[in-house]
């Protein structure tokens, strides 16, 4: 455990991308096997269940410290962690020379998941009074999720790559897919073993950047093929060995949410990985003419994410179907090395051949020059898509993201003047400053909020902002801060969608602070008309 | 009558007619250390300590100072004044007002444990205690110096190892001479910023004894910094001033680097929670020894920490301040500083 809380440590304070890597490898070339496979378990999102709670883990926290709960509180807002908070309160440790190696404390927790509360506190406190304070951190952070500590799964992937001596595309492929980190060995994992063949296993995605220059710059249209690019879940599905897998590019095995996607089991050939958008598509019996295809807005498939049972109601109103624009895998065959122009041609021919409302085929948009797709992707919104994927006819399917062969060309965002009022402190690199914001357009003399935003300012306007929320705050109301409504931003986002969750009536998609409007007043931002003019035209 | 009101100038002793820390100039002002947020221009009459009077002299220029010694009793208009040491930085004081057997104190700003150079902080009894509250949550607190130090030549080795100049952020006023005790041991020549020679040389005049520094001039070979150390302010971080140190490596040294967010927000390699404060436990400690009545919490985390002496039964408030910015003003001063080092290259 203490070789993993330093190399944590390493990763979270280091500045250099190289020096990560360099912490990594040599955590891979010297920590054992187990260990190794459970980092490379947690580094690529595959957490242990949580064998406690995070109210648990501050109640115990609390009865050993001592404190009240709403001191508690004050603690975790100012530190914005709540591994790292209960980290810090804990009493002193009993000095321990026993370090348990990382496994063992992952592999307890899993085998007391299902057991009495007493024996988990039990656990637990043990544990936290034998630990090091860098080691409790770590430990908290196993349990209560999200292991971000500045490290990316691309990063874990080349260390893992140049320890090991193979290509990082074939590690990245290898730690995909599904796989027990208690029952998997290092060298099962790293290697092609036709025994444990995984039928799930689904290739890395390749991701494009947004294209910056001119799209002249890209050459001569006749080698690019364009496609609307849709707001959805990228996903993968998956027919091998008679069974169909649909996976996230999160990496969330998503096959028995969507049981629209069920009778492709039976339609798909074996051996065919397809590579697609899965998305809420208009009632597709009257859509259903080859090549159309009418998303409706993202926050309808938001009804069906997250949800085990799916009702009736809702396979009705939003119901789901698979866009797909590749193929990566067919006869068995891995296709990634040929060109997408003969992807596409056996994709099509897939496709059609299976003639299902579950299953389409992304439009191919036909131009000659620039010009002309430029015209059609202005037209996006009204397809109900984001932009447009420009991709070269003659490129293979690469592994993560990278420049040059495909890039995404999306429409400018909506943006809207609003007012901020209220603000919140925010979590990790920012905790203890006012870094959360919930902003207001005007609805007649008074205002509404409508949307929270999070990104979009610089270090230095954050610290700005944060200084104004101190002077000027109205109210607490716990961590939330109503501020003094008098600080203009501009908010950009990418869709809008009515709710009848929010106050204001609508929900946006991907909502970030696009500039701060100094030169607006609080008279001057906008209104819910005009927010409800865009759900009118977009919305839909 | 309260011995000490809370005025818009600052802390007023109306029965003596003079002020605690004033952020307005007046005409009397009991000054409890050096740094700027307590240490303001424009008053006319100065009373602070005798290790105090330098560094005013350096910030504020001549004045009309009085310097006393610790413990030892004056009278202001009948009113009885001592200061007591703080333990924040050199010359740092708490100030004790006695007037008909009723004693209030001022904490200023106080850590508890024995930095070496500042004097050993004593708690002071007293029937009314304004104390700060800077790092007034329990999530702080602080190892032992000596522990920390060696954490901190453990990394400038390291450094070394690889190659790198080991640059520390820290105040020029009492952080960075707090550091200079630490540092020698390791034998490699330490280079300060021109904020910090200025206070080594005000500290080192007053008979201070302090280790060799050389400053960063303008005719500084570049090549000298390698894999040593190098002492800048708080405004130095992420300037083009430090370009002339790469390949370096950035250690913060302060008590906010107790949590791992600030580390990263400053985008420092490695944070030091070496502070100059008193942490939860010695704030709770200090209160409780005053046998104060009545405490009034004045900067930092005044609202949690009032509220938490209220649970555990001391008749405590919260009290508004202009303290506590230091580090913002420090930064403007240091930009400054920097710039007029830069326009000479």
């Amino acid at each position: 455990m203490r070789q993993f809380a330093e190399l944590v440590q390493t990763l979270g304070t280091s500045t250099k991308t190289n020096e990560k890597l360099d912490a990594l490898s040599e955590y891979f070339s010297t920590a054992n096997d187990k260990d190794k496979v459970w980092v490379i378990a947690i580094f690529s999102g595959r957490r242990p269940k949580r064998a406690v709670n995070s109210t648990q883990l501050w109640t115990w926290c609390n009865e050993l410290a001592q404190l009240p709960g709403w001191l508690f509180e004050e603690c975790y807002h100012a530190v914005g962690d709540l591994a790292e908070t209960i980290a810090l309160l804990l009493p002193e440790a009993i000095p321990s020379d026993a370090s348990y190696p990382l496994h063992y404390y992952l592999e307890t927790l899993i085998s007391i998941e299902k057991q009495d509360e007493a024996i988990r506190k039990a656990f637990i406190l043990r544990s936290w009074q034998t630990m090091t304070q860098p080691e409790r951190f770590v430990f908290n952070k196993l349990i209560t999720g999200n292991f971000r500590i500045g490290v990316s799964q691309n990063s874990m992937v080349n260390a893992l790559a140049k320890t090991v001596k193979l290509d990082p595309s074939v590690i990245a492929h290898r730690i995909s897919g599904n796989w027990d980190p208690m029952a998997t060995s290092f060298a099962d994992l790293l290697s092609e073993n036709t025994l444990t063949k995984d039928y799930s296993k689904p290739y890395p995605f390749y991701l494009a950047y947004a294209i910056e220059d001119d799209v002249n710059s890209l050459g001569e249209p006749v080698e690019w093929q364009a496609e609307w690019k849709w707001d959805g879940i990228r996903g993968q599905m998956i027919k091998r060995n008679g069974e169909l897998f649909v996976w996230s590019r999160g990496e969330d095995l998503m096959t028995d949410k969507f049981p629209e996607y069920h009778a492709l089991r039976n339609h798909l050939p074996n051996g065919v990985v397809l590579d697609g958008e899965i998305l809420v598509a208009q009632n597709s019996s009257s859509s259903q003419r080859g090549d159309e295809v009418f998303p409706l807005p993202f926050a309808l498939l938001q009804t069906r994410i997250g949800r085990k049972n799916v009702t009736k109601k809702q396979l009705t109103e939003a119901p789901v179907s698979f866009c797909a624009y590749d193929l990566l895998e067919y006869e068995g065959n891995d296709m990634r090395e040929t060109f997408l122009i003969e992807r596409r041609v056996l994709l099509e021919k897939i496709v059609k051949s299976i003639n299902h409302s579950a299953l389409l085929l992304s439009p191919l948009i036909p131009f000659s020059t620039w010009e002309e797709l430029a015209n059609l992707r202005s037209q996006s919104r009204n397809m109900g898509s984001e932009g447009i994927m420009l991709k070269r006819k003659d490129s293979i399917y690469q592994v993560g993201r990278k420049r040059g062969d495909w890039w995404k060309w999306k429409i400018d965002p909506l943006v809207i003047d609003a007012v901020m009022i209220y603000a919140q402190k925010g979590h990790g690199r920012r905790s203890s400053l006012y870094t959360d914001y919930t902003f207001a357009v005007k609805d007649g003399d008074k205002l509404v909020g409508f949307t929270k935003a999070y990104s979009g300012l610089t270090d230095k306007e954050f610290a700005q902002v944060d200084q104004f929320v101190k002077r000027n705050s109205l109210e607490k109301f716990g961590p939330v801060r109503t501020v003094k409504p008098e600080l203009v931003f501009e908010i950009a986002f990418e869709g809008i969608a009515a709710s009848n969750r929010h106050k204001s009536g609508v929900a946006l998609r991907f909502p970030r602070i696009n500039r701060w409007r100094k030169d607006k007043t609080v008279n001057e931002i906008n209104t819910i008309d005009d927010l409800k003019k865009m759900l009118e035209l977009y919305g839909k | 009558m309260p011995l000490i009101e809370f005025s818009d100038k600052g802390l007023y002793c109306r029965a003596g007619g003079f002020y605690i820390d004033p952020w307005k100039p007046v005409d009397k002002a009991i000054i409890t250390h050096a740094h700027s947020d307590h240490a303001r221009w424009g008053s006319k009459y100065y009373l602070c300590h005798a290790q105090c009077k330098p560094l005013l002299q350096m910030r504020l220029g001549e004045n009309n100072y009085q310097a006393v010694e610790w413990e030892e009793k004056i009278f202001v208009n009948g009113v009885q004044v001592s200061l007591h040491p703080a333990g924040h930085m050199i010359g740092s004081s708490q100030i004790r007002i006695e007037v008909n057997g009723e004693v209030w104190v001022v904490s200023g700003d106080y850590k508890i444990e024995d930095d070496g150079l500042s004097g050993k902080f004593e708690p002071v009894k007293c029937n009314t205690f304004i104390t700060e509250s800077t790092f007034g949550l329990p999530i702080y607190n602080w190892k032992p110096q000596i522990e920390i130090f060696q954490n901190i030549r453990d990394w400038v080795c390291r450094n070394k190892e690889l190659g790198k100049t080991s640059v520390f952020i820290a105040y020029s006023l009492g952080k960075a001479q707090r550091l200079l005790q630490c540092l020698p041991e390791i034998g490699l020549p330490i280079y300060v910023h021109g904020a910090i020679w200025n206070a080594h040389q005000a500290i080192v005049s007053s008979g201070f004894q302090l280790p060799d520094v050389k400053r960063i001039t303008y005719e500084t070979p570049k090549g000298s910094y390698l894999e040593n150390i190098v002492i800048a302010p708080p405004g130095a971080e992420g300037s083009a001033w430090m370009k002339r140190f790469y390949p370096y490596a950035v250690g913060i040294c302060s008590g906010w680097m107790q949590v791992r967010g600030t580390v990263r927000r400053k985008n420092a390699d490695a944070g030091f929670a070496l502070s100059d404060h008193a942490d939860w436990k010695g704030l709770l400690q200090t209160v409780t020894e005053t046998t104060a009545e009545k405490v009034y919490v004045t900067h930092g985390y005044q609202a949690v920490f009032s509220r938490y002496l209220n649970e555990i039964g001391i008749a405590a408030a919260e009290v508004k301040t202009e303290f506590g910015n230091e580090e913002e003003e420090n930064s403007a001063a240091v930009a400054e500083a920097q710039e007029t080092i830069d326009n000479k290259q």
